[in-house]
């Protein structure tokens, strides 16, 4: 075994089966369970019919959709609307590539690239020229002005994400995301972590990445791009089949891996909250698990509970509010690190 | 040094042929019977009114730039944040009131792009509907007004 783990051409394979394999058994699960904890808030049953408490109606869902027509309109411009989907998803499933999902380095990340936060940044931008190519070349009004709004939107709460995210890499002094965890690390307990560091600072930190993290992945209140009652579904109107589901996966899929990066970056990673023996006897991946699950409940608890934001007021919170409170925490972070050292 | 790249080069080219693969299977799969009525744009069912190259507002381009702009300044802060940390107390001061500076003249530019009402977005405040004001209701209820609505001219 040990032998095996040295070998490259055994471990990256590993790796890719591991965190791959892991997001894409969660897409599932997790529609699963957003449309049951939805009816439970709204006081329905929600699916029920296909396998126990409808556990089976997310695959039940997929292969249908592997059988549908897939209609290609006339207007559209072919190689691109055929091309858009791939270049979402393809960033998608890349990007979780540098977070760590447990203390063994062998396993996990895929790569422990030096540079992990700025990689994991880049990745997620580039899933909007997937949505901006979608909208552009379905030539239809509703997929214009989702692509539209879902870039302008993106990239405005990408500076107060990259800005939040910078308090930690003051804190850690590196960009690789399994010093970020261990740096963490502590007698403390969770009291170490990121979020209570220099109290409030670390709190309003993971305030703002918590705001960025749900206007990144268009989800309510920030679901304008798809806003159903004005454009119908957005940038994926015209899209049918497979390709609708790519979409939808890969919305999916960058939730788990946002909620993991939120977990690591701001709540100890693999890190069990209390540095003492009952709750360290639990293994590192379970603790990160659960924190993950945490964080993808609070999805669906404020898609049941906030309304949409209006347009124009979107584009004030990210640039007004957030963008100046994340450039003011950060010169402050720095100033308690320097009275501090 | 590059070496740890590699694994994120198979995970794409993986990735790629996952994307591609399903692109190229619905294409198979499923049945084909177009329509004109199914291959027009979804417009609600409604026969589509126009074309939908048509101008959008330029508001949008304006972020593009906004973001460019301010995103450059962002990735600058990162190299400061690495090298913050382990630096001895002095250069850390240094660093500190460098980076004092530019932060100032990056609001600077931030005050100015409010100045020139970059972000407001005119339009939707104009379509905001007007609030109603306990005048208007009171004059609504005049008898004189209700005598106008119910007669015509």
């Amino acid at each position: 075994m040990e032998t095996l783990l040295q070998n490259p051409w055994f471990v990256i394979p590993l790796r890719i089966v591991i965190v791959v394999g892991f997001v894409l058994t969660a897409v599932p699960v997790l529609v699963w369970v957003e449309r049951r904890v939805l009816a439970l808030m709204q006081i329905r049953k929600g699916p029920n019919r296909v396998g126990p408490a409808g556990l089976l109606q997310p695959i039940a869902d997929g292969i249908k959709l592997f059988f549908k027509e897939d209609v290609l309109p006339e207007k559209v411009d072919r190689f691109i609307y055929f091309l858009a989907p791939a270049g979402f998803l393809i960033p998608v499933l890349c990007a979780p590539a540098v977070i760590p999902w447990g203390p063994d380095d062998r396993l996990t990340p895929i790569a422990d690239v030096n540079i992990g936060i700025l990689f994991l940044l880049a990745m997620t931008s580039l899933t909007v020229y997937g949505i901006i190519l979608a909208g552009w070349s379905s030539n239809n009004k509703y997929s214009l002005l989702g692509g539209l709004r879902a870039s302008a939107q993106t990239i405005s709460y990408e500076l107060a994400m990259g800005l939040s995210i910078l308090s930690v890499v003051l804190l850690t002094g590196s960009l690789s995301m399994r010093e970020m965890v261990l740096n963490q690390q502590g007698e403390l307990g969770l009291l170490n972590w990121h979020v209570f560091r220099f109290f409030p600072l670390g709190l309003i930190a993971t305030g703002i990445f918590l705001v960025a993290m749900l206007a990144e992945t268009n989800r309510a209140p920030f679901d304008l791009p798809e806003a159903e009652s004005e454009l119908i579904a957005g940038y994926h109107t015209e899209y049918s089949s497979m390709k609708f589901a790519m979409f939808f996966m890969g919305e999916y899929a960058s939730m788990v891996t946002i909620s993991a990066v939120m977990v690591t970056l701001f709540f100890g990673g693999w890190l069990s909250p209390l540095p003492f023996a009952p709750f360290t006897w639990i293994p590192g991946p379970i603790w990160f698990l659960i924190k993950l699950g945490v964080f993808i409940y609070l999805f669906i608890w404020v898609r049941a509970t906030l309304p949409r934001l209006r347009y124009d007021m979107l584009m004030k919170l990210g640039w007004l509010r957030l963008l100046p409170t994340a450039l003011v925490n950060l010169f402050l972070v720095a100033v308690i690190l320097w009275w501090r050292s | 040094m590059l070496n740890s790249y590699i694994p994120v080069l198979v995970l794409a080219v993986l990735a790629a042929v996952l994307a591609v693969g399903m692109v190229v299977l619905s294409f198979l799969l499923g049945p084909k019977r177009p329509d004109q009525r199914k291959l027009s744009p979804y417009e609600c069912g409604v026969t589509p009114v126009g074309s939908a190259r048509e101008k959008f507002p330029v508001k949008f381009f304006l972020v593009a730039m906004l973001f460019i702009i301010f995103d450059v300044e962002t990735i600058f802060l990162y190299p400061w944040a690495v090298t913050f940390k382990d630096a001895p107390k002095a250069v850390q001061a240094f660093n500190l009131i460098e980076m004092g500076v530019f932060i100032a003249i990056l609001f600077v530019g931030y005050f100015y792009m409010l100045g020139t009402r970059a972000l407001e977005w005119e339009e939707s405040e104009r379509a905001q509907p007007r609030r109603v004001q306990l005048s208007d209701v009171a004059r609504k209820l005049e008898p004189a007004s209700r005598e106008e609505a119910v007669l015509p001219r």
